[in-house]
């Protein structure tokens, strides 16, 4: 409580009369300011990853007004909502991944989305990026925390099961980011340390296992590439090779903005989706890249101090998974860009052009927004 | 049950912060991880990179040179360059080449040939990225369809090339010689470099000969590309030398007049300006039309130029290798006089044949019934056979060969004719060496009237008449006249090697052209028909050399073996006979007798350089200046 009352007494102090506007409306101005500058930088860097294309920033625009407007509805929600919720949006869920694998259309040898008549299409698995959270961290609040084992095998289960289908798709970056903001919570729970070395000794004993019976072709490939880029040059290493190149090419304060030629040459694949922190990097150098690095820390000290001061375990769990899932994003987009992780499809959060993450995204900060802001009035 | 109503919640509380407190420490790192990578490769790495990037869009391009373009001595354009569009390829920016190609055939018509070409080239070793060309010569709405899908199909290009062309067509193609799309062992041959951005060479003649000269030198930019190599922006350049504008000697009035006298007929027509030895016309007909040789015939109708019973693409006058028959007895008669076999005075006794001994094999003279007594200039007049015979006995072969090497046979004596052939002189040596018999006194007799083994091509006949035009002043045959800029034709011009034949009495050159001039003009000279009302006085001779041997594996109607048995007519000649201005050579295949055949096309050429065209270039001149004194 040290820590949080510190932080928590001096906002209050500074904040006094504005506090009452900003819990009225159940936002945070921290984390809204944070997130806006971001956007704002975001839709600066796509103007010129999208090649000068302004109707790219227009539509990006519109999503993140529509995201925005999601995050503010997901605020005004009490946690004890999604607590309640929790178990039958998992349900729910569970349901539309199912029929995914069974009717699902999709693109591209990946069958990913859900096209019911009448509704937009949507992807099932994005949504279980919040919700598989959420059950996780109802199940084990219920009980006492550290959890016992038999607890922590069933959270194990809540988060396995829907990750394991949303790998059948194929769809690995999901997959990938739903299974860790499921563990995080585990994690979160308390799991004992032993557990912890116990799970990574198992990870390193079934990544060849993996490797042999569950990864595709494609996937093995990109690993393979990742190792050396060069061995195929104009296929698969490629994207590698060129954004390997922008960003070093951009150097401590890089070419300019529109002047990366990386970019705007066309050697840099998909530029204003997946790679376009390579034309960050290539037009505004290491500075820039100081300065995103910075903006997401600050919004991830914000969260994780969201998490830490939230009043019940329920809440804790869920906001530090969260905060934990968009750590992830980023590692493993600018891990992935940078040539430090094998190629899989996750976006640059808040920048990468393209719709349901970024509103999936917003969602998650809106229940951050309402944990923060939902406090009953118990210890103050 | 209520939610953390029995939980120790400070106690989960503090459990979180703590696990909270380790997440965060695992964040930043992670995070000052991801910027150590960056610094890795933005600060440490940034000049690998950098030059990486400006490789990636910078390239080299090769700036292929225009070539030299060739003018007549008039300075009518014979080979000229015009804009061709062709289709080409980058290999490493096409996806899906096998359906890239049945695309493209299906908006194009592209021909299964060009296909495999390219498929050939793809397979062969070559530079990354260098553009491959698929179809050549599209025409316009080609180029307009290929531009409405041109956005399905990454390195796919249309590319503009100026591509020779020669304006004349069958009129120069033997003349001149044509360009064609460089082979592989031409390339193997030539400097790669220069040729970075040529796809064309000189196969054959002027072209061929002069392909340095023409080709100039490559040029070079360096331009900004995008990923899918479209130009973007051209950094720097280093224009291409363009090849020298050549001039040649060639006049395109005579070289068409010579079409036209031959049209219709097989053979060869060759004019020397005695002077310089410049080639003023070099017809063999039929041509064909080099044009399209350039950009690549198609296998069918390849098939039917080589396969054609005429032959359109022998170079009859260069290559064609006959017996010149009669026209070598104003050469064996300089032979004759200056070795001493035979006198101005000395009479022969022509009963009709001539025998080696008594009894022997009669050796025809081609007039039946023989002229009786007959001299030098007699026999040259009536062509008698039976003086050259008895001559030709008495000198024997190697006198013969001696004197006739000096008139340029057995030789290619040209300076800058690419393919020219040199015939066949017969000597004692070669008949044992290639025949395995010795020289028989019968040889002899055959080789003094240009039968037998001795083979000369119509440019070989013509060097050596020049010779005598010349009075022993040795001109080597050539097409160069001039080079355009500041470079001389001397720099290019291979060196003249042949001395002058200077004859023991100088005298006798005067007296051998008087024979030639009494085949005109004399009143029982074969020719005389053909030199009727002449202006100025021609010296000639005419001949008939037999037709030996068709290949007995061609099937020919009866009709064209009729046609095709009959005689080469063949004339060599030069007027006015006392400052000669033109040589010629004529040789008619089947065209039956010299005389009546050969020695009128001749007649046409001298009148039309002597009388008709001067006589043109005055009433031109005349209009000019009076139109511009009446301005």
């Amino acid at each position: 409580m040290a820590l949080g009352s510190v932080f928590n007494n001096s906002a209050n102090n500074h904040l006094t009369r504005s506090k009452s506007v900003w819990s009225t409306l159940h936002l945070d101005p921290i984390l809204l300011l944070l997130l806006l500058m971001l956007i704002g930088l975001g839709l600066f860097v796509l103007y010129s990853g999208a090649d000068r294309n302004i109707e790219v920033v227009k539509a990006q625009g519109i999503r993140f007004v529509v995201a925005l407007v999601v995050m503010f509805v997901f605020a005004q929600l009490d946690p004890a909502v999604f607590r309640r919720w929790a178990p039958w949006l998992y349900l729910a869920g569970m349901a539309g991944l199912l029929a995914v694998l069974l009717v699902g259309v999709g693109a591209k040898g990946a069958q990913r989305w859900l096209a019911i008549p009448g509704l937009p299409r949507f992807q099932p698995s994005e949504l279980m990026k919040l919700v598989v959270p959420m059950m996780a961290a109802w199940y084990l609040s219920k009980h006492y925390l550290p959890p016992r084992l038999f607890h922590v095998a069933i959270g194990l289960l809540i988060v396995l099961v829907p990750m394991a289908m949303i790998v059948q798709q194929p769809d690995l970056g999901t997959s990938l980011l739903v299974g860790m903001a499921g563990i995080f919570v585990v994690f979160f729970a308390g799991i004992s340390w032993k557990l912890i070395a116990a799970f990574f000794a198992l990870v390193s004993v079934s990544t060849p296992m993996m490797w042999f019976f569950v990864m595709r072709d494609y996937q093995k490939q990109r690993v393979l590439t990742l190792l050396d880029p060069q061995s195929d040059p104009l296929g698969a290493g490629w994207n590698i090779i060129q954004s390997k190149t922008a960003i070093g090419s951009g150097g401590m304060d890089g070419k300019g903005w529109l002047q990366g030629t990386q970019s705007h040459l066309e050697f840099l694949p998909e530029s204003h989706t997946d790679f376009i922190v390579a034309v960050l990097a290539e037009e505004f150098g290491f500075i820039g890249m100081l300065l995103l690095m910075s903006l997401y820390l600050l919004i991830i000290l914000r969260c994780l101090y969201i998490a830490a001061t939230a009043q019940d375990s329920f809440s804790r769990l869920l906001a530090g998974a969260l905060t934990m899932t968009f750590f992830i994003y980023i590692f493993v987009n600018v891990g992935m860009v940078s040539g430090l992780l094998p190629v899989v499809g996750v976006p640059l959060p808040l920048v990468s052009y393209g719709g349901t993450s970024g509103v999936t995204l917003m969602a998650a900060f809106g229940v951050l927004m309402s944990i923060q802001t939902h406090r009953r009035m118990i210890t103050a | 049950m209520a939610w953390g109503e029995f939980k120790n919640t400070a106690a989960e509380r503090r459990l979180f912060q703590r696990r909270a407190l380790v997440m965060l420490i695992v964040v930043s790192m992670a995070m000052i991880g991801l910027l150590a990578r960056m610094y890795q490769l933005q600060i440490v790495e940034h000049d690998i990179y950098t030059t990486l990037s400006d490789k990636n869009r910078v390239q080299v391009q090769s700036v292929p040179p225009p070539r030299g373009l060739v003018y007549d001595r008039n300075n009518f354009l014979l080979a000229e360059n015009r804009p061709v569009f062709s289709l080409t390829l980058v290999p490493e920016r096409v996806d899906g080449m096998e359906a890239t190609l049945t695309r493209l055939a299906g908006i194009l018509d592209i021909a299964e040939e060009d296909i495999e070409r390219f498929q050939r080239r793809l397979r062969e070793p070559r530079r990354p990225f260098q553009e491959l060309p698929l179809s050549y010569d599209l025409s316009e709405e080609e180029i307009a369809r290929m531009a409405v899908h041109r956005h399905e199909f990454p390195g796919v290009e249309i590319k503009a090339e100026l591509v020779r062309y020669y304006p004349h067509s069958e009129l120069t193609a033997h003349a001149l010689g044509f360009v064609g799309r460089i082979n592989r062992e031409e390339l193997q041959r030539i400097d790669a470099v220069n040729y970075a951005g040529t796809n064309y060479i000189g196969k054959s003649g002027i072209e061929r000969f002069y392909e340095q000269v023409l080709h100039g030198a490559v040029g070079y930019q360096h331009v900004e590309t995008n990923a899918r190599g479209r130009i973007l922006r051209v950094l720097e350049r280093v224009n291409p030398v363009p090849g020298e504008d050549l001039q040649l000697h060639l006049d395109l009035r005579l070289q068409r007049k010579a079409h036209e006298l031959l049209s219709g007929r097989r053979g060869a027509i060759i004019a020397i300006e005695p002077d310089t030895g410049g080639i003023l016309a070099l017809a063999s007909v039929p041509g064909f039309d080099a044009n399209k040789f350039v950009t690549g015939i198609s296998v069918n109708e390849y098939r039917d130029l080589s396969e054609d019973i005429d032959k359109p693409l022998f170079n009859r006058a260069l290559r064609g290798q006959y017996p010149p028959g009669s026209t070598i007895k104003p050469m064996m008669a300089v032979a004759a006089l200056d070795s001493g076999a035979t006198t101005r005075e000395r009479r022969i006794w022509d009963p009709g044949y001539f025998q080696l001994r008594e009894g022997g094999r009669r050796f025809r003279n081609w007039y039946r019934s023989g002229d009786g007594w007959v001299d030098l200039k007699t026999s040259m007049a009536r062509s008698n056979d039976v003086y050259f015979y008895e001559v030709g006995v008495e000198m024997g072969v190697d006198v013969m060969s001696q004197y006739l090497a000096q008139f340029g046979f057995g030789e290619d004596a040209t300076l800058d004719v690419s393919g020219a052939l040199s015939g066949l002189l017969p000597t004692a040596d070669w008949k044992r060496g290639a025949r395995n018999e010795p020289w028989y006194p019968g040889d002899s007799v055959n080789m003094s009237i240009g039968q037998g083994f001795f083979l000369s091509t119509p440019l070989q006949l013509a060097t050596a008449t020049a010779l005598i035009a010349n009075r022993g002043e040795w001109v080597e045959p050539r097409l160069l006249k001039d080079i355009r800029g500041d470079r001389s034709v001397e720099e290019f011009l291979p060196e003249e090697t042949h001395e002058p034949l200077i004859l023991k009495n100088l005298d006798d050159w005067e007296y051998v052209v008087d024979t030639m001039v009494e085949v005109m003009h004399g009143p029982r000279g074969t020719a005389r028909a053909a030199a009727q009302g002449a202006s100025y006085q021609i010296a000639g001779k005419t001949g008939t050399a037999q037709v030996f041997s068709l290949a007995e594996d061609e099937e020919y109607d009866e009709e064209q073996v009729r046609e095709r048995l009959r005689d080469h007519a063949l004339f060599v000649g030069f007027a006015p006979a006392d400052d000669p201005k033109i040589v010629v050579a004529i040789i008619v295949e089947n065209g039956g007798g010299g005389s009546s055949t050969a020695a009128p096309v001749a007649r046409a050429l001298f009148d039309a350089w002597l009388e008709d065209f001067p006589a043109a270039e005055q009433d031109a001149m005349f209009t000019q200046t009076a139109s511009e004194g009446n301005r």
